[in-house]
């Protein structure tokens, strides 16, 4: 058995993949934390679904499965969903919930159908591009990872730094004004930090789950504290542990997508705090019921 | 002196007009309460002024400048019900944000802000709270924990948008207070306010707004039935002069 677990970890890719998975989880759990006060976990969703066509689309235009080049289209066309959103609600009388839903099955019908032409039309060395459905870690080479681990970095370090300028951007946004934030900007910000987290996770989760991946552990952590900070912090440790075990996961057993498998753990974690959870945990509820 | 020179703003929702025309000037060291029917513009007539909303037309001068050049003298109370009172954070936390100025946005807060901060919390008897998380305080708290905010920002003029709704005597006591003393310190104050019973007792100057105003100065030459009818839409009834009998927010 060690010998097994000696022979994982000496894999210079394996551990490449689990350290990106790592700080990929912390990312998005600590920037999902403000996505989900915001109460944006919806349209970070949407993002994330939309990123499918622009993955194809790079990929037709530049033809090669080059990641950087897959990640801009990713970018791009996420964007473009948020934007849409954002038109469909100021100028028609269409509620948010709503243009949601028809951006989200709008792009990523339109990914699918990229996708089933590309499958089609190119040589099959080419065709792992549906990997990005559900993600594949395994897939991942060494330059991928470093460029997820990378990236996910920045991002930590662009939250940290606007840390109180969210805080109170969400919390109290006319007081934020007043008191000379500027709100604008940072609401933009946050959902370029969704766009990056989408991005740069879409190869390793997917574009199907890597929104449960931003909100689910920021959830959990809503459980145990009352502290922004702490939440946040929390967060992102709860979304190391599920790429980290997502991504152990799929390593182990070939074919099992890591999207699920981070986003089942991520579940897990969440479903043992809303029972045993410090703030308002149903156990501690019932307890105190009593 | 005046504080605020409020000049022809106008303020547009939806091709609707919500504001037409608002001037007004708000001599420094006073006390106003802006009154008016719902839907009269009120809360809207102090967003505006704030900059908060996109305004069609119009300026707003504070002591003779823009307001974009004088932001840092002015403090605001929002409506308590305009914010997520779940959002995890503590009844100090929300004062220190009154200092985020001072502290700058990047940084952490030092020993003397937070004893600050406390100072404001204990003025409107609230310290004993200041670790509570503010889902956890009653509405009126919240309102306190809103007012030592703005202590906290120590600004010159202040700005509140319906401080009284929905709150306990007790805080109501805390906000009276506050004004008068922001008055003996020459400050000045603007309130949305909906009580009519209590506009002789609180305030020294009314605006009176129907999306247009209908009349600003000294409460006593003001607040009368003739003009509160004409802002009212004479769905009005006074018993025998005053107590009024209309209530409502926005």
């Amino acid at each position: 058995m060690l010998d097994f677990y000696q022979s994982f970890l000496s894999s210079a890719n394996v551990r490449w993949v689990l350290i990106g998975s790592l700080i990929l989880g912390f990312a998005s759990g600590m920037i999902g934390s403000f996505v989900l006060l915001k109460k944006q976990s919806l349209i970070s969703d949407a993002m994330s679904h939309a990123a499918l066509p622009g993955v194809c689309i790079g990929f037709m235009i530049f033809q090669e499965k080059s990641l950087p080049i897959l990640l801009v289209g990713a970018a791009v066309t996420s964007l473009i969903a948020t934007h849409a959103i954002q038109v469909i609600v100021n100028h028609s009388k269409i509620k948010s919930d709503a243009a949601i839903g028809i951006v989200i099955s709008v792009f990523f019908g339109f990914g699918i159908v990229l996708l089933t032409y590309i499958q089609q039309n190119f040589t099959s060395d080419q065709a792992g591009l549906d990997a990005f459905i559900f993600g594949q870690a395994a897939s991942l080479v060494r330059s991928d990872v470093q460029l997820v681990a990378i990236s996910s970095l920045i991002l930590v370090l662009i939250t940290t730094i606007c840390f109180k300028a969210f805080k109170i951007s969400i919390f109290d946004p006319s007081f934020a004004k007043n008191i000379g934030i500027h709100v604008r900007f940072f609401n933009g910000l946050l959902l370029a930090l969704v766009v990056g987290i989408v991005v740069i996770g879409i190869q390793m989760v997917g574009v199907v789950l890597i929104a449960a991946l931003l909100i689910t552990p920021a959830l959990a952590a809503r459980y145990w504290t009352d502290n922004l900070t702490v939440m946040a912090w929390l967060a992102g440790v709860f979304g190391s542990i599920s790429g980290l075990i997502g991504a152990i996961t799929s390593t182990l057993f070939s074919n099992l997508p890591t999207g699920p498998m981070i986003v089942l753990s991520a579940s897990v974690i969440f479903f043992i705090s809303l029972l045993i959870g410090q703030r308002k945990g149903l156990f501690l509820r019932a307890v105190k019921v009593r | 002196m005046n504080a605020i020179t409020v000049q022809q703003l106008t303020v547009v929702y939806d091709k609707q007009p919500a504001l037409e025309d608002v001037s007004f000037h708000v001599p420094k060291g006073s006390l106003t309460g802006i009154l008016g029917p719902n839907g009269a513009g009120k809360s809207t007539l102090i967003k505006a002024m704030l900059h908060l909303i996109p305004r069609k037309f119009g300026h707003v001068n504070v002591f003779g400048k823009p307001y974009t050049e004088q932001k840092h003298l002015i403090g605001y109370v929002p409506q308590r019900r305009e914010v997520d009172w779940d959002f995890p954070t503590n009844a100090l936390d929300v004062v220190l944000m009154g200092r985020y100025r001072q502290i700058g946005f990047f940084k952490r807060a030092k020993k003397e802000e937070i004893s600050w901060a406390k100072q404001c919390l204990e003025k409107v008897g609230m310290l004993a709270y200041a670790n509570r998380q503010i889902s956890q305080l009653s509405g009126g708290q919240q309102q306190r924990v809103f007012l030592a905010r703005a202590l906290a920002q120590n600004a010159s003029i202040y700005f509140m948008d319906e401080p009284f709704a929905g709150v306990d005597a007790q805080t109501e006591k805390a906000i009276i207070q506050l004004m008068k003393e922001w008055k003996k310190e020459g400050k000045t104050v603007l309130v949305v306010h909906h009580d009519l019973q209590t506009v002789e007792d609180y305030f020294d100057h009314v605006l009176l707004l129907n999306k247009k105003p209908i009349q600003y100065g000294e409460t006593q030459r003001v607040f009368n039935l003739n003009n509160l009818e004409q802002t009212y839409g004479g769905k009005i009834s006074f018993l025998e002069k005053s107590p009024v009998l209309i209530q409502g927010g926005e």
